[in-house]
């Protein structure tokens, strides 16, 4: 992982340094830290040569472009109509007992993120919820079970590759 | 009624056909002139849902002097209950730029953008692949035309047009006044040509078969097939493509549970249609004769009886005022009075009469709101509590 | 010219320019059309929907404002649709408003209350929905208090902040219910790049964003008789006030805002004209000086062009945004520090008062001098320098409360010692002014001759052009100043904030060669500041200009150096221009500060 501020240099050099690229480099930035602290949004400002309030009203217009600390997997499960009809709230509870934490909060080792989301455009397979950017649809309080358990392991595979 | 327009399925969209190369070149010999007539006499409309007829927008924006002109894709996909953009972008890509690159030729633009929902990011590696393998081939063919994937962050307001421009030049997503059209002032304020994924995709079989073979298809007013997003309680949920035109008899009898309740056409800013008025309600454009004829970007969710309409109704106006823009003044507060308000009445806070207020104050928000969203929001508040206005209440 | 083309308005038949809205279409024609979120000084919005129109044959209605005429369109403003729906905005930004109109600062002069009064909104059904809204009010700034449950979203304070000043200090954040306008990160606005201008109070329908008051602190003052209150007055207020108090635009009302101020229980009353002829001879000689060390000395260390520094919302903003220029500055306290300074030393001593016991208010067309009056290093006199600043409505107020009779009041002098002014002071209210006294002052010193305009109108430096330009050759110049033969001044104006950037930049990229260049913050100069009367549009700044060359005109003396009393506080106090005494009182220094 690149530290911000060089993380948000390559990206400008990338994207260039108009105002159009502010959403990719905005995009960038929360791809690697899953928000966007005060620290980046005036780092990215200064390198776009932008008033900070721009960067600032831009991304608090955008749903994915979080400006709060967030977990390393960020859970978006959809609460729009046919997720709800198909049981979303059920799955919403299953998430919350095993990860012990309410909507819009974090755990504490900072593995997890939940958050609710306006429909991702999976309907026909409800209930769906992103992960990340990974899709998961047609959930059921057992299958979330075992996707929550892989992203756990996964995470202890990746203390252990550290260690 | 529903005897004369039986439920035709076609397979157009999805056919692998693999002749894309072909296609594009056939096309960028004929004259831009050539093709948009064929386009116009298609009398192909957006699919998107606003139903603009797409051989006109191509037209008036080729006639635009301007050096600089985009084409852009809107895959944009937010309206809830639709999901074929993004079948139709993982299983027939090459459809969709062929499209754009020929749109490109006609109206004198030379890049293209496809502004994919967040949502979808997963679709993004692959497209890429294909935009490569794609403009590769226009290289050879010394056919200059690039396409580039701008990514959206989470915002359904920007499915409308000029917000995703503004979207796209890196600002909030906020609808612009109209006029002046994105055929004279789009994104970068150059005259730009934005489609749907369907539109385009359905300019593809165009070129490819003439627009005999589309104009056959539907009804008047309602040309061609169209891809519907079925989804609720139906025993088949998916993606159909079916003739425009079809009754609401017949979808329900080929998609219900026998059960059906009522079916949300267009999405939660579509309309509710219960079941006693599907004999007379058909799904086009408007300008049909007889009966209620109702426009749609595909979205059609099925309620059976179990479900509760207050709920429905809920859902969709959490939806809206969470993903209203906020500028404009009917849309922004109008939302969440319209929300607030079916909550009031259901917990006896205020009288039955008030639902009458919110339906006049929707009408306002249809007359006065800035982009279609503010505007449409009316068509499900108002069909829900017109049609069932006991289950607001009790 | 452009074509014309035909529309009809509520049935009657008129030529119109094309592409010109209909609002300004109707209101050519006599057809009043509410609006909320369109103000002349600024881009189109087209988001409160209140100035809705029928057009015949459309099936939605159309925002006046945001829509162009086109031939033969059929408009109708006042419908049983257009009306019906207008009444339900209105209703329904009552119902996001905290709508507790007597207590509101606001209250008498807010542009939703006037609709809600004209409309007859005498029922609120809908959900007031503030109660659900965590909002809360920054009052941390010492200028500008914003009160988020007051807003109604028609983000004219953000086109403000963006348009007219280049500051962004405001934006709108989040969207749909959660939607509001606030500082990057929900700071306070004294956090963040805010340069206290109060644009956006000025521009504000509401009463979301108001001027901190001292009203009662300075009725306080005035009630103790232990304390010796002076007050001095900025001379735009002069070109302002009468608009508070029921003169038109553009009348002066200078004696009477004398008597009205003796009238209101201050001790003395002077004027800060005073203090800005003493900022000509500081900064003239500043500017002469920094001349000869650049252009006999050769000194490197001398920063050219000189920039003026007496508008308090330009000195943040440059401290913001140019930190690396501050050296360009002048190092003159703007007039209203300098009288602060010398009225609890010079004053206090020819006067025979306690210092201690002197409460210094001032009355400024602007909020940021209450800022500035409160920054740490304005005390040089060993007290606060002024202790409170009041706007120019704050003023307004007082008058109001103490039951004085504005129109019927005689006019009065200023007291004696500070209250002595001549022309060259009074244009310092309007953009360019301070360039123009400057000029007067410097290219008499120089050549021993008045400056070359007739009646001494520097006309090429008037205005409400954005950025002005003009020079001035020396030629002949007197012995001392030998080294300024054949040297063409040049000097520049900006006013507004966004002009100051552009010219700024010119300056930064070095594409630009001033020796000299006035700033002001606010559009228009002082007389279009932040803290004058509401509405304050084009046409209004025009009738205040107007007003301010007018007082030069009438005024007996129009060079700062030939105020008497400017002479006087040479002899017997300060000695000479950039003296030590000067510098100890009337010059500063300033503060970097961080861009984000």
């Amino acid at each position: 992982m690149k530290p911000v501020n060089e993380l948000i240099k390559s990206l400008a050099d990338r994207y260039g340094r108009e105002r159009s690229s502010l959403l990719p480099i905005l995009q960038g930035v929360v791809e690697q830290e899953k928000y966007l602290s005060e620290y980046s949004m005036v780092e990215i400002a200064r390198e776009l040569d932008l008033p900070a309030t721009e960067v600032y009203g831009t991304a608090t217009f955008y749903s994915f472009l979080e400006y709060k600390k967030m977990g390393r997997y960020i859970i978006r499960l959809c609460k729009t109509i046919t997720c709800a009809m198909k049981g979303e709230n059920q799955i919403l509870l299953t998430i919350q007992e095993m990860l012990k934490i309410k909507l819009g909060e974090t755990t504490p080792d900072g593995l997890f993120s939940l958050l609710h989301t306006n429909c991702l455009g999976f309907c026909h397979k409800a209930p769906a919820m992103l992960i990340n950017n990974d899709v998961y649809t047609e959930l059921t309080p057992e299958k979330v079970r075992e996707i929550l358990t892989g992203y756990m392991n996964r995470k202890e595979e990746q203390e252990e590759n550290v260690n | 009624m529903s005897t004369d327009y039986l439920l035709k399925r076609a397979d157009f969209i999805f056919k692998n056909e693999n002749d894309w190369e072909e296609v594009l070149t056939k096309s960028i010999h004929r004259t831009p002139n050539e093709l948009i007539n064929e386009l116009i006499s298609s009398e192909l409309k957006g699919r998107g849902g606003a139903g603009f007829p797409t051989g006109l927008k191509w037209k008036v924006t080729a006639e635009d002097k301007s050096d600089v002109k985009y084409v852009i894709c809107n895959a944009d996909e937010g309206e809830p209950g639709t999901f074929k953009d993004r079948e139709i972008l993982s299983k027939v890509p090459f459809k969709v730029l062929t499209a754009i690159a020929i749109c490109g030729y006609v109206i004198g633009a030379r890049q293209g953008y496809i502004y994919l929902r967040g949502e979808y990011f997963f679709l993004q590696s692959e497209l890429n692949k294909a935009i490569k393998e794609f403009e590769f081939y226009c290289r050879q063919i010394n056919f200059d035309f690039s396409i580039k994937i701008f990514m959206g962050s989470g915002a359904y307001i920007c499915g409308e047009e000029t917000a995703l421009f503004e979207s796209m030049e890196g600002k909030r997503g906020e609808p612009r006044n109209k006029p002046p059209y994105p055929t004279s002032f789009g994104y970068m304020g150059k005259p730009t040509v934005i489609n749907n994924v369907e539109t385009l995709a359905h300019t593809y079989t165009i070129f490819k078969y003439g627009s005999k073979r589309f104009y056959d298809l539907g009804v008047q007013f309602s040309r061609g097939t169209k891809l519907f997003s079925v989804s609720g309680d139906t025993p088949k949920p998916g993606i159909y493509e079916l003739e425009l035109g079809m009754s609401l008899v017949d979808f329900v009898e080929e998609f219900g549970d026998d059960d059906t309740k009522a079916v949300q056409v267009g999405g939660a800013s579509g309309f509710l249609v219960p079941r006693k008025k599907f004999a007379e309600t058909t799904i086009g454009y408007q300008g049909r004769l007889v009966g209620i004829s109702l426009p749609t970007g595909g979205s059609m969710m099925i309620f059976n009886s179990s479900r509760s309409m207050f709920n429905v109704l809920d859902n969709y106006l959490v939806f809206f005022a969470e993903e209203s823009c906020g500028q404009c003044t009917p849309c922004r507060v109008g939302c969440q009075q319209l929300l607030r308000g079916i909550k009031a009445v259901k917990r006896g806070e205020k009288p039955a009469s008030y639902l009458d207020k919110m339906l006049k104050l929707a009408e306002t928000m249809q007359l006065t709101a800035k982009c279609g969203l503010g505007q449409s929001v009316a068509n499900s508040f108002s069909s829900i509590v017109e049609n069932f206005r006991e289950e607001m209440i009790y | 010219m452009e074509k014309k083309i035909k529309i009809t308005i509520n049935g009657a038949s008129f030529e119109v320019e094309k592409g010109i809205s209909i609002l300004e279409a109707a209101r050519n024609a006599g057809v009043i059309i509410p609006t909320l979120c369109y103000h002349k000084d600024l881009c189109v919005a087209g988001n409160c929907r209140v100035c809705v129109v029928e057009i015949v044959g459309q099936k939605r209605l159309a925002p006046a404002c945001a829509t162009p005429c086109e031939e033969g369109i059929e408009v109708l403003t006042n419908t049983l649709k257009v009306r019906n729906s207008r009444k339900h905005i209105i209703e329904l930004l009552l119902a996001e408003h905290n709508a507790e109109c007597t207590s509101c600062y606001k209250n008498g002069n807010c542009e939703l209350q006037k609709l809600a009064s004209d409309f007859k909104i005498m029922t609120q059904d809908f959900i007031h929905l503030v109660p659900f809204k965590n909002y809360t009010i920054d009052m941390y700034s010492p200028s500008i208090i914003k009160d988020d449950s007051k807003c109604i979203r028609c983000q004219r304070c953000v086109r403000t902040c963006a348009e007219l000043q280049g500051v962004n200090a405001l934006t709108m954040a989040y969207k749909g219910e959660h939607a509001k306008i606030t500082a990057f990160f929900e700071k306070s606005l004294n956090e963040v790049v805010c340069t206290n201008c109060g644009q956006c109070i000025i521009h504000c329908p509401t009463g979301a964003l108001v001027e901190k008051n001292y009203i009662e602190e300075v009725w306080s003052a005035i009630a103790d008789k232990t304390k010796y209150v002076v007050i001095q007055t900025a001379p735009a207020v002069r070109v302002g006030l009468g608009e508070e108090l029921g003169f038109d635009a553009g009348e002066r009302v200078t004696g009477k805002m004398v008597s009205a101020l003796k009238r209101l229980g201050f001790d003395a009353v002077m004027d800060t004209d005073f203090t800005a002829d003493l900022t000509i001879m500081e900064e003239g000689t500043e500017l002469l000086t920094r001349l000869k060390r650049a252009l006999v000395d050769k000194d490197p260390d001398v920063k050219l062009p000189m920039a003026t520094s007496c508008s308090p919302g330009w000195i943040k903003f440059i401290e913001h945004i140019y930190p690396e220029f501050l050296s360009h500055l002048s190092s003159c306290k703007s007039p209203q520090q300098m009288f602060g300074a010398l009225v609890k030393t010079y004053y206090a001593k020819a006067r025979k008062i306690d210092p201690d016991k002197i409460v210094s208010v001032s009355v400024m067309p602007c909020t940021a001098k209450k800022f500035e009056a409160n920054r740490p290093e304005m005390h040089d006199s060993g007290y606060k320098d002024v202790d409170y600043v009041l706007t120019t409505r704050e003023l307004a107020i007082m008058i109001k409360q103490a039951g004085i009779d504005f129109m019927k009041l005689e006019d009065t002098h200023y007291d004696r010692l500070m209250g002595e002014s001549t022309g060259a002071g009074v244009i310092f209210g309007a953009t360019g002014g301070v360039m123009e006294a400057a000029l007067r002052t410097a290219y008499e010193l120089v050549t021993g001759r008045e400056v070359p305009f007739e009646n001494l109108n520097i006309t090429p430096v008037r205005g409400l052009e954005g950025i002005k330009e003009a020079s001035i050759k020396i030629e002949k110049p007197l012995k001392e100043w030998s080294f300024l033969e054949g040297v063409e001044l040049k000097c520049a104006i900006a006013h507004g904030l966004v002009n100051a950037k552009t010219v700024m930049d010119s300056v930064k990229a070095g594409t630009s060669n001033y020796h000299f260049i006035e700033f002001m913050a606010c559009p228009g100069g002082c007389l279009g500041g932040g803290g004058q009367p509401i509405p304050t549009n084009p046409e209004i700044r025009r009738k205040r200009a107007a007003a301010i060359y007018a007082e030069d005109a009438g005024m007996p003396l129009r060079k700062s150096h030939l105020n008497p009393e400017i002479i006087k506080i040479y002899n017997d106090f300060l000695v000479k221009p950039l003296s030590d005494k000067s510098h100890h009182l009337l010059h500063t220094k300033y503060t970097p500060r961080k861009r984000y």
